[in-house]
């Protein structure tokens, strides 16, 4: 079943089955419904072993990237010199997203598994799921999981009597949205603040504790125990050849059925907003959609008749990202819009960077001036060059991610902004 | 360079090509081949590269974005352009951004002139800005005791708190808030109290870390700059003096890899600063009728010459006299027969660099216990006497603690140095010397390095370097040459001490070299 919403193109069988479902946060339950058989399986195979099948399923990050998860594993030392770690990535904080906040929610033990299984295939001893700070009564929910799987020996010394040994620690965040980048995530878990690093090293040589360490998404750490237990092949019956395998979405804004929907990847993005969520209320038009939280590229109406997958959304110049399309009907004023995400990303950013410490700012007070009447048209010729100034010359990608709406913006919807700049020069 | 090839690596940047040790940074490799790529975060001294302030953002062939020089490891066949459109466009971009919010106070600001973000507008030559918002306006902040914190000037490059962290080995500056409300900020409920925090004013590329002992005292421009050799303790670090109208209002720490790297210590700073006061010497007197006269250097000398006693006598030196100073008293004692001789020496705590341990404010608050050892004076916690006549030479030290009836059993006191204490009125003469910063000289420092310092102060009235009135008076009673100049005197004390055999003052340079002090450890040569 679907929460709060179903619809008959959802596949519901892999993440989403027990949503809804408050007895599947109970260990009893969810061992009766065929949790930690993932686990159990993975015990009796190599680390290598693992990371293949993973690496088979084509199974991509779902934090946004989309990097390959089996991939990702390889780069991890084939020979341990000190301690690896494993993070989990629970910092959802991209606007419009809240997928892995079902997840925590409704099925930590799937997280709990999917994390032991992957540290068992990165050879971890230790996995930190870093829950943002704002999701505390998601994290309690986890955290009595947590417990439950110390106690019955899933998590721990001697992991169901195999010998092999891995702890789990939940730390909650502090409330920064770039403590979801993963070197910012790490500085935050090892009490820094919440500030990205310039890579090399990257985390896989240099990242917790200055030791080895893979950070994954919740969501593709849930994907990972049915990928065990099924094998590659069963994972890849959904989704195309680049993009296999099922999507949380979390589809927001003017919609009839907002909401999350697993989905198979490569339905068309017009029957996602269409036909699962009911397209817009009242009758009312799409003026444009934000596909994949609130970091990527507008589409416009005419723009929607794209397969979901990572390539499909790529040609269509926008991004799949964390599969969050927030839709904005045609009495939405796009500059206020974009106004408002601008003021989230000049809010959120670290400040490191000088392009994205002043730029995003600047972006934000330039749109406020313009929503508020007093722009010109030069404003938008400004507006275009700090485009490029804030595409990739930072140290992360925050800068970048003002960039993709704001340009899609200027590019589809000028004359909004001419409207209200009303031909001032 | 006699590595074995493996061991380094050649590229090209800017056209210019240049071989360097693999590992080498990019930002390093264009130094070699005489290029600066602009920057701002980087700081040789300071370990941590966070890479952040983008200013020193270069293209590299083959790679499809531009790459910060200062983190990025120059490789084999590198094709580096510091000067390509997109680099330029980026620093450009980088000032266009750090000057929105920024008062551009230059007018009123005392990094005006020595500033980096000033140079690289002005390179830029964006004279126009296209930001029509109002300024954000953070104020400024008393970060310690005595400095302060212009955070509208800031521009976040975090090498304070960098500094503070890395070097000064103590987490006592954060950057407090983001984005660009960020600024920075003492740690909650730490003060910044570090013996060593100054340099946060010495590291700042602008001029957000002001001393308020400099504050609006001097323009960079109206400054008056010689380096010198810091008195303040037996460490001896390299510094350069800022003089204005003739008095010190600023010290900065100068580059020396074998004694104090880029840094210095507070004591030192605020401690040289003071040598301003007091009330100077500034001609020769000599007691006629019970009475102290002003004469000339010639009547002073030639009675001098004529009237010093020989056979029987004490001397007490300063250890913050330099080498050549030392070296004349000790001759002009040979000459009349008298042996040894004392110093005092304040003592006080200690305090050492973490990131740079041979940096230390040491116990000897002087800089030239060593060298006045070498001539064969030895400390002491009293000031001479009784006596039963004979000389009495005090030369340096202001017996500021002296009673006031010193040196009446003497049967002849002749007093040389910079400051007139009461004591220092019962001399028979009274000879005007300069201070170190008035005059060149060298120091011994508590490692046995021997190290030049340069004139930075015009002396008052005709007060001359103590070895050079020493020189002529021994030359005029019979012994050795009169010198006018430091290298001379030198070369003399060269002479007389063994320990010296083989230095020369061209060679010492501005980075000193190693005495053969026994028992001192001969620091290693780099």
């Amino acid at each position: 079943m679907g929460f709060p919403h179903s619809h008959d193109l959802e596949v519901g069988t892999i993440l989403s089955r027990h949503f809804g479902d408050p007895k599947a946060r109970e260990l009893e339950t969810w061992l009766g419904y065929g949790g930690y058989e993932g686990l159990k399986q993975a015990i009796g195979m190599e680390p290598g072993e693992i990371t293949t099948v993973v690496k088979d399923s084509g199974l991509r990050g779902r934090g946004g990237a989309g990097f390959p998860t089996g991939l990702k594993w390889t780069f991890m030392p084939q020979e341990k010199k000190g301690p690896h770690f494993l993070c989990c990535n629970a910092d959802e904080s991209e606007p419009g997203a809240f997928k892995d906040r079902e997840i925590l929610r409704w099925v930590p033990h799937l997280l709990i598994e999917g994390c032991l299984i992957a540290a068992r295939a990165i050879r971890a001893e230790h996995v930190y799921i870093y829950v943002r700070g704002e999701y505390f009564p998601f994290t309690s929910i986890l955290n009595d999981a947590v417990v439950e799987a110390y106690e019955a020996g899933y998590i721990g010394k001697n992991i169901l009597g195999s010998g092999w040994d891995c702890d789990l620690t939940v730390h909650i965040g502090a409330g920064a949205y770039i403590a979801g980048e993963e070197t910012g995530l790490m500085s935050s878990l090892t009490g820094g603040r919440a500030e990205p690093k310039i890579k090399p090293p990257f985390p896989a040589q240099s990242g917790v504790f200055g030791m080895p360490t893979t950070v994954n998404n919740v969501e593709t750490l849930a994907a990972v125990p049915m990928i065990v237990v099924n094998g590659s092949d069963w994972y890849r019956q959904w989704g195309t050849e680049k993009s296999p395998g099922t999507k949380l979405w979390c589809c927001s804004g003017h919609l009839v059925r907002p909401g999350n929907y697993e989905l198979e990847l490569g339905v068309p993005l017009k029957d996602v907003i269409y036909e699962v969520c009911g397209g817009v209320p009242d009758g009312k038009k799409v003026k444009a959609v934000i596909p994949g939280g609130s970091s990527t590229a507008m589409l416009t109406a005419d723009e929607l008749d794209v397969p979901s997958t990572y390539e499909g959304l790529q040609e269509a110049g926008s991004s799949l990202g964390t599969a969050s399309p927030i839709v904005l009907n045609e009495d939405t004023n796009i500059v206020s819009a974009m106004r408002r995400i601008a003021d989230f990303y000049a809010h959120e950013s670290c400040g490191q960077c000088v392009q994205c410490r002043e730029g995003t700012s600047w972006v934000a007070q330039i749109l406020k001036r313009i929503e508020a009447g007093d722009g010109r048209l030069s404003d938008l010729d400004t507006l275009y060059d700090l485009c490029e100034q804030l595409t990739g010359r930072t140290i992360c990608v925050l800068a970048d991610s003002v960039v993709f709406p704001l340009r899609s913006s200027l590019d589809k919807f000028r004359n909004e902004y001419e409207a209200l700049i009303g031909g001032r020069a | 360079m006699n590595q074995p090839a493996s061991e380094t690596i050649r590229l090209t940047i800017d056209g210019v090509e240049v071989t360097v040790p693999r590992g080498t940074t990019v930002l390093k490799a264009a130094e070699r081949a005489g290029i600066v790529v602009p920057h701002y975060c980087y700081h040789p001294g300071i370990p941590s590269r966070p890479a952040q302030c983008r200013m020193c953002l270069v293209e590299i062939e083959g790679q499809p974005k531009l790459q910060p020089s200062c983190v990025m490891t120059a490789g084999e066949g590198m094709n580096v352009i510091t000067q390509s459109e997109a680099a330029k466009e980026a620093r450009r971009s980088v000032i266009e951004f750090l000057l929105l919010n920024h008062p551009v106070d230059c007018p009123i600001c005392d990094a005006a002139g020595q500033c980096m973000l000033q140079d690289y507008a002005y390179e830029t030559g964006q004279l126009e800005s296209r930001f029509r918002e109002a300024k954000l306006v953070l104020g400024r902040d008393r970060i310690a005791d005595d400095i302060l914190y212009f955070a509208d000037r800031c521009i976040l490059c975090t090498r304070c708190v960098r500094f503070m962290r890395d070097v000064a080995g103590e987490e006592s500056l954060i950057v407090a808030q983001r984005g660009h409300k960020a600024y920075i900020d003492t740690f909650p409920g730490k003060d910044l109290d570090h013996e060593f925090r100054g340099n946060i004013v010495d590291v700042c590329p602008v001029g957000a870390l002001v001393h308020e002992d400099f504050l609006f005292k001097a323009r960079a421009w109206d400054m008056d700059t010689a380096p010198s050799i810091c008195p303040g303790c037996s460490n001896g670090c390299n510094i350069e003096i800022g003089a204005k109208e003739n008095q010190i209002v600023r010290l900065k720490p100068r580059y020396n890899a074998d004694v104090n790297a880029y840094w210095m210590c507070d004591y030192g700073r605020k401690h040289l600063v003071m040598s301003n006061r007091g009330a100077r010497i500034d001609l020769p007197l000599v007691r006629r009728n019970g009475e102290l006269e002003a004469v000339h250097w010639g009547e002073a000398l030639d009675w001098l010459a004529d009237s010093l006693p020989s056979g029987d006598g004490v001397a007490l030196i300063s250890p913050f006299e330099s080498t050549e100073t030392i070296a004349a008293v000790r001759a002009l004692l040979d000459s009349v027969g008298i042996s040894g001789g004392t110093y005092r020496l304040e003592r006080g705590g200690e305090a050492q660099l973490e990131g740079f341990p041979k940096l230390k404010l040491r116990a000897e608050r002087a800089p030239n216990a060593a060298g006045a050892e070498l001539f064969g004076f030895s400390e002491t916690a009293a000031l001479p006497g009784p006596m039963t006549g004979g000389l009495l030479l005090v030369a340096g030290d202001r017996l500021a603690d002296a009673p006031s009836d010193f040196g009446a059993d003497a049967g002849f006191f002749l007093y040389i140095g910079s400051h007139l204490s009461d004591a220092a009125r019962n001399a028979d003469a009274i000879l005007p010397a300069t201070t170190f910063a008035e005059m060149e000289g060298t120091f011994i420092n508590h490692a046995g390095r021997i190290q030049r310092f340069q004139q930075a102060l015009v002396p008052p009235g005709v007060a001359r370097p103590a070895w050079m009135i020493l020189r002529r008076l021994l030359a005029m009673r019979g012994v050795g040459q009169a010198v006018l100049e430091a290298k001379d005197a030198f070369a003399m004390a060269v002479e007389e001490a063994a320990e010296l055999t083989g230095l020369e003052w061209a060679a010492i340079g501005l980075r000193g070299a190693d005495a053969k002090l026994d028992g001192a450890p001969a620091p290693a040569a780099g």
